[in-house]
């Protein structure tokens, strides 16, 4: 197995607080793996560093010469502005990125690639709809299309099933083991332990530091979790600088 | 009586562009305004950024001042002297905002009241009070061919800018995460976003003066948000509504001798207050009336 994704002691953190402490560890390529852990463990964090959106403050993320293009990130809803006057299809249209750029036009073939996302979702009928009028599992239909479009060899979802029905939960997580059978690498942050059992082979518990990583039966027990719950939340405006690796 | 109809027509419409040089100067320097601002203020009021818009122009004005003290009411140095300044604090407050705790309208807010205050300083220095209220709210009715020339070429370079970045700027108002994981141009595009800010409140200082320019960018943008949820049409609703405006208001400042600056603006301002209340898209006789809800 190769590897997709290596953390070498990264740290990952704002205004030096770290979110994220001293990880290491290895994602193989065509990996499907829960990231776990409670509010505050780093989870979204984690994933900023992944994709570069925020860079780690000691330590490295390595991609295993992935482009940006190859990687796709869904965010957590809150950072959509709902309210912008933009219909579904376009909004799914944006998967394209890549491929069309800055004017590249939308072609028949394109068309039907968009089309074929939006039916894949469940969405066929709601083309011309404004995204303020969607419900909230509509919306993340919407922005799984739009994956689907990206085409990515790495695929990292922040909590893509926060206020959704169980409905529309069993139809996205379908797509996530597609991505898995096609060999996709997924990493996804999640809150619900039985969905993570019933479908991630893999997971990592994080609790600003990896408390568990491996096979997902053997992270998610009762111990690791309370470990995890009594570990997070100790940012402390007073914090010294960490000597770990003086030591 | 059909003539005597037409006549009359003729003349509250027609004569006053037909027969004065200076009104039909005002009109297509207000049409291009239209064209060129209308659709930057729909971005503006989408990104919540509407009173920026406001502190950017009152931006322009030291700048506009300095190029009246070194040359004198030349359009070239006033005009260099608007860009200059109006790019400079909108990237200040930009770095500021990035710098440090505080948020892009507070530092914002700092900026346009300082601007404000020097500009008036430094016009107060050398001009008139004619000339100091010609900077606060323009002179719209005494455009030179060479300031219509300009605010056209303003406002077509706007709408060639505005295309060439239209994919970036929608993304980054919709989805900035997904703009940030997907390319690099968010930066650059919000730079240039803010230039087309400045360049048309340039523009339409020449017109409008410092304290009325955004108003053709804002208003028909705000006005259009009360009749469509769809961009593109938001954006011809807002151009059409501003060239509505300049047109009608320009005809109320001529018929009434009122100021023609304010009139244009007064109109865009009754077109809002009637949006409001009947807009098609939450107008507020819309939400007191309702129609019986439909079955799905």
């Amino acid at each position: 197995m190769t590897t997709q994704l290596r953390f070498r002691n990264l740290t990952l953190g704002y205004d030096r607080h770290p979110a994220v402490h001293h990880l290491d560890g290895a994602v193989e390529a065509g990996a499907l793996v829960a990231v776990v852990g409670p509010n505050g463990a780093g989870k979204s964090t984690l994933f900023k560093g992944i994709i570069g959106l925020i860079t780690p403050l000691a330590g490295r993320v390595e991609l295993n010469g992935l482009k940006r293009h190859e990687i796709a990130y869904l965010p957590q809803v809150a950072d959509i502005d709902r309210s912008f006057p933009i219909g579904v299809y376009d909004m799914v249209a944006m998967g394209l990125w890549h491929a069309t750029g800055l004017f590249g036009g939308i072609n028949a073939k394109a068309r039907r690639r968009i089309h074929e996302a939006i039916a894949a979702v469940g969405l066929t009928g709601f083309e011309d709809r404004p995204i303020e009028t969607l419900s909230g599992g509509q919306m993340q239909r919407v922005l799984f299309a739009r994956l689907l479009l990206q085409d990515a060899r790495l695929i990292v979802l922040d909590e893509p099933f926060n206020a959704v029905d169980a409905k529309t939960i069993t139809d996205l997580c379908a797509l996530v083991q597609r991505w898995h059978g096609e060999q996709r690498t997924v990493l996804a942050a999640l809150h619900d332990l039985d969905l993570v059992r019933a479908n991630f082979p893999q997971a990592l518990l994080l609790a600003r530091t990896p408390v568990a990583w491996g096979a997902t039966r053997d992270v998610l027990t009762p111990e690791n979790l309370l470990r995890a719950r009594q570990m997070c939340e100790a940012f402390d405006t007073r914090a010294e600088a960490c000597r770990a690796d003086a030591a | 009586m059909r003539t005597r109809h037409s006549t009359l027509a003729y003349e509250l419409f027609i004569a006053p562009f037909a027969d004065f040089d200076f009104m039909r100067r005002a009109l297509v320097a207000t049409l291009a305004l239209a064209l060129g601002a209308a659709p930057i203020g729909v971005f503006l009021m989408l990104r919540r950024m509407s009173l920026m818009g406001d502190a950017m122009a009152h931006a322009v004005l030291p700048g506009a001042a300095v190029g009246f003290l070194v040359a004198g009411l030349n359009l070239f140095a006033m005009t260099l002297g608007g860009l200059v300044a109006g790019l400079v604090v909108a990237l200040l407050a930009g770095a500021i905002a990035r710098t440090t705790n505080l948020k892009e309208d507070a530092s914002l807010a700092a900026f346009f009241l300082v601007s404000l205050a020097l500009g008036v300083a430094l016009v107060s220095a050398r001009g008139s009070n004619i000339d100091l209220l010609h900077f606060l709210f323009g002179n719209v009715l005494g455009l030179t061919r060479a300031t219509v020339l300009l605010i056209a070429a303003i406002s077509t370079c706007s709408l060639g800018l505005l295309a060439l970045i239209w994919r970036p700027l929608v993304l980054e108002c919709v989805d900035p995460g997904f703009l940030r994981s997907v390319s690099r141009t968010g930066a650059p595009v919000h730079i240039a976003f803010l230039a087309l800010v400045v360049l048309n409140l340039v523009a339409a200082f020449q017109a409008l003066g410092t304290l009325l320019s955004v108003g053709l960018m804002m208003l028909p943008a705000i006005t259009a948000r009360f009749w469509t949820r769809d961009i593109t049409v938001m954006i011809l609703f807002a151009v059409g509504g501003g060239v509505l405006s300049g047109y009608l208001g320009l005809l109320l400042s001529f018929h009434n001798g009122l100021a023609a600056g304010p009139s244009i603006i007064l109109v865009a301002g009754a077109l809002y207050l009637g949006s409001v209340l009947s807009g098609s898209v939450g107008g507020v006789l819309r939400r007191l009336v309702p129609k019986p809800h439909l079955e799905a």
